[in-house]
């Protein structure tokens, strides 16, 4: 029986990887802005992506889903299970037939990223009909597909919603919207980047809960962008470090969120863990600023913000790690002190 | 909705009863007597006094202006002091002129700007959309009589192929009609699309990076496509309102252009009256522009409704 069911699975059962990014490198005129990314994601995995703002998390996310601007210099490669070529130096109509059908995105902003002047129905069902197939194009069941989704994701009165313009819903409700687009043709890879930042507090645990719900029933996998630590530690299993275009560090989320070795890692947890500020009084902080795109260092990309930078970060750290979805780059790894 | 045409329409009331007040109050500030400009220098004192009792030009202002209002809602513009004829008639005859010229010019400016912009603003960094914008520039900085004469010195006078000037109404002749119209309504439409153009290329360029263009394009619609599904209605919104006053510059525009083009349109008409000194006559074709222009901006204020659901329940 259970042969028969993993036989009977839709995507390649004969290995659970959905998504591998081989040494990502994207450039844009003169800035280098992706080195050598490289991780994947297995079926029903919920990895997170962190890093400050300007690290390099929603270019990550844009590549993905091939949505870089017309001029970046692309190399590496994305593969995406199901899909028979590589995602980098495809062409653009075989990257928007796995746009919305193999991998969906769940933006940021839900107040502008629907269409202000379309029912909110007819934006879920249309991504439903462009991926339908010539035979498979009924407007109809379309739309009460799209009522369906709208019921699934929580909205009260689907029917109603489906008729509503984006400006008579709420923010967190329009974020269900976004949802129930993502999901509507059951991805095998959702991204989300930073889906809750802009929403209430109370509003966004339930939209978590919605995204984490979502995913599951599909098994598919999740990459969850986020600056909010705590997010990551609700949602996630494993967690990418990024900062200057590179993944500085990567494991399961308990291991680096308990003992972090990149001095970036360490600097973020240290920023964010209110018990330390309830004793001092202030939150610790990473010195100085994240640098504009193009004016990292070279060597360690860290080392002009890094307390424990010595000459020898002036040569690139090499990957510490029994693979690239665990380990770090640092030449003084935190926790190596007495080992030293 | 409903409430939303009501107060336009209150809007559009109050502005048409405004403006006719400034429109008359200007005519009667001008210097000089209507009655003794119309009869002359050598007309007697008493034939002078019996045209200003005959026009009504003896009474108060207020008196004045409401028969004017009253006989304007009527469509009963009266007599010319100078000509003695009826004016409405001659209003509607010529209107009828400026109307082809206007409606043509705009249909002609939609159709270069639409596409024109909307290539400049895909290729707003390559060369080729570099150089249309300058062409558009160009375009935008072209007076339309200076356009009307340049036309005008190649394709009639150099060329040979269209008339110079001239009318025949479109049932006397067709083709001859449409000989006369194509210089003036390009002189008009090309420097109106050339505008045009710069607010449809804009209007394109601040869509595009909207982030429902990028939802779009996440659910696997191409750049093409997801512009012209979920773009062009938002991009809609501002051109919608250039056009308003276009329609407007237009009908100004259309002034001068039918001098040029020596075309007997309510331009022609409202300069010769000007230069007849008829002020009655002046004064209902001025009010006559104002109420179009304002028409026009209620008609735009009611496409925003279609158009933007996100205004029928703004308060």
């Amino acid at each position: 029986m259970s042969v028969l069911a993993a036989e009977t699975r839709p995507k390649d059962a004969s290995t659970s990887r959905v998504l591998d990014v081989q040494g990502l490198d994207v450039r844009l005129g003169r800035f280098h802005l992706l080195h050598d990314v490289t991780f994947s994601i297995d079926r029903g995995e919920r990895v997170g992506l962190i890093g400050e703002s300007g690290s390099g998390k929603s270019l990550t996310s844009l590549a993905l889903l091939g949505l870089l601007p017309d001029d970046a210099h692309v190399s590496g490669s994305i593969r995406l299970a199901g899909v028979g070529h590589d995602l980098v130096g495809a062409r653009e109509r075989d990257l928007a037939a796995i746009r919305g059908r193999d991998v969906a995105m769940v933006f940021q902003e839900p107040m502008t990223a629907l269409n202000p002047t379309m029912r909110v129905g007819d934006q879920v069902a249309e991504v439903i009909t462009i991926h339908a197939g010539r035979g498979g194009r009924d407007k109809r069941a379309a739309r009460a597909r799209a009522v369906e989704l709208l019921d699934q994701v929580g909205l009260p009165d689907p029917g109603d919603a489906a008729r509503a313009y984006p400006h008579q819903l709420s923010g967190g409700q329009r974020q269900r919207v976004v949802v129930a687009i993502a999901l509507a043709n059951d991805p095998s890879l959702l991204v989300c980047d930073e889906p809750t930042t802009a929403l209430d507090v109370t509003v966004q645990a339930r939209v978590l809960d919605l995204i984490v719900r979502g995913v599951s029933a599909r098994d598919a996998a999740l990459l969850f962008i986020t600056h909010d630590l705590s997010v990551v530690a609700t949602v996630c299993e494993r967690v990418l470090v990024m900062y200057g275009g590179r993944v500085v560090e990567a494991g399961p989320v308990t291991e680096v969120f308990r003992r972090p070795r990149h001095r970036y890692t360490q600097g973020l947890l240290a920023a964010s863990d209110l018990d330390s500020a309830a004793a001092g009084g202030r939150l610790p902080t990473i010195r100085g600023t994240v640098p504009s795109a193009g004016t990292f260092p070279d060597g360690c990309v860290f080392r002009s913000r890094c307390d424990h930078a010595t000459e020898v970060c002036a040569t690139e750290p090499a990957w510490a790690g029994p693979d690239p979805g665990n380990g770090f780059a640092c030449h003084h790894p935190a926790g190596a002190e007495r080992a030293s | 909705m409903l409430l939303q045409i009501l107060r336009r329409t209150a809007t559009l009331v109050a502005s048409l009863v405004v403006s006719s007040m400034l429109v008359f109050a200007f005519m009667a500030l001008l210097p000089g007597d209507p009655a003794r400009v119309a009869l002359g220098v050598n007309a007697s004192e008493a034939s002078v006094a019996q045209m200003r009792q005959e026009f009504g030009l003896d009474r108060p202002l207020l008196s004045q202006y409401v028969s004017w209002m009253a006989g304007f809602i009527r469509f009963d513009l009266g007599t010319s002091y100078v000509s003695q004829v009826e004016i409405a008639p001659q209003i509607i005859d010529r209107l009828q002129v400026t109307m082809w010229l206007v409606v043509c010019a705009m249909v002609l400016a939609l159709v270069i700007a639409v596409p024109l912009g909307t290539v400049m603003a895909l290729r707003h960094r390559k060369p080729s959309g570099l150089v249309l914008s300058a062409l558009s520039q160009v375009g935008v900085a072209v007076p339309a009589f200076l356009a009307g004469i340049l036309l005008i010195t190649v394709f009639a006078v150099k060329l040979q192929w269209l008339p110079a000037n001239g009318w025949t109404p479109p049932n006397e002749d067709p083709v001859q009609f449409l000989r006369q119209l194509i210089l003036p309504v390009l002189a008009l439409g090309l420097v109106q699309g050339a505008v045009l153009t710069r607010y449809v290329r804009s209007s394109i360029l601040d869509v595009q990076r909207e982030d429902y263009i990028r939802t779009a394009r996440a659910k696997g619609l191409g750049a093409g496509r997801a512009l012209r599904r979920h773009g062009f209605r938002n991009a809609a919104i501002p051109v919608v309102t250039v056009l308003a006053l276009q329609l407007a510059t237009l009908l100004i525009g259309a002034v001068v252009v039918e001098r040029v083009f020596v075309i007997p349109g309510l331009g022609s008409l409202l300069l010769d009256q000007v230069a007849n000194r008829d002020l009655i006559f002046v004064q209902d074709i001025v009010m006559l522009l104002v109420l179009a222009v304002l028409l026009v901006n209620f008609v735009v204020d009611l496409l925003y409704l279609v158009i933007d659901p996100r205004l029928k329940v703004a308060t």
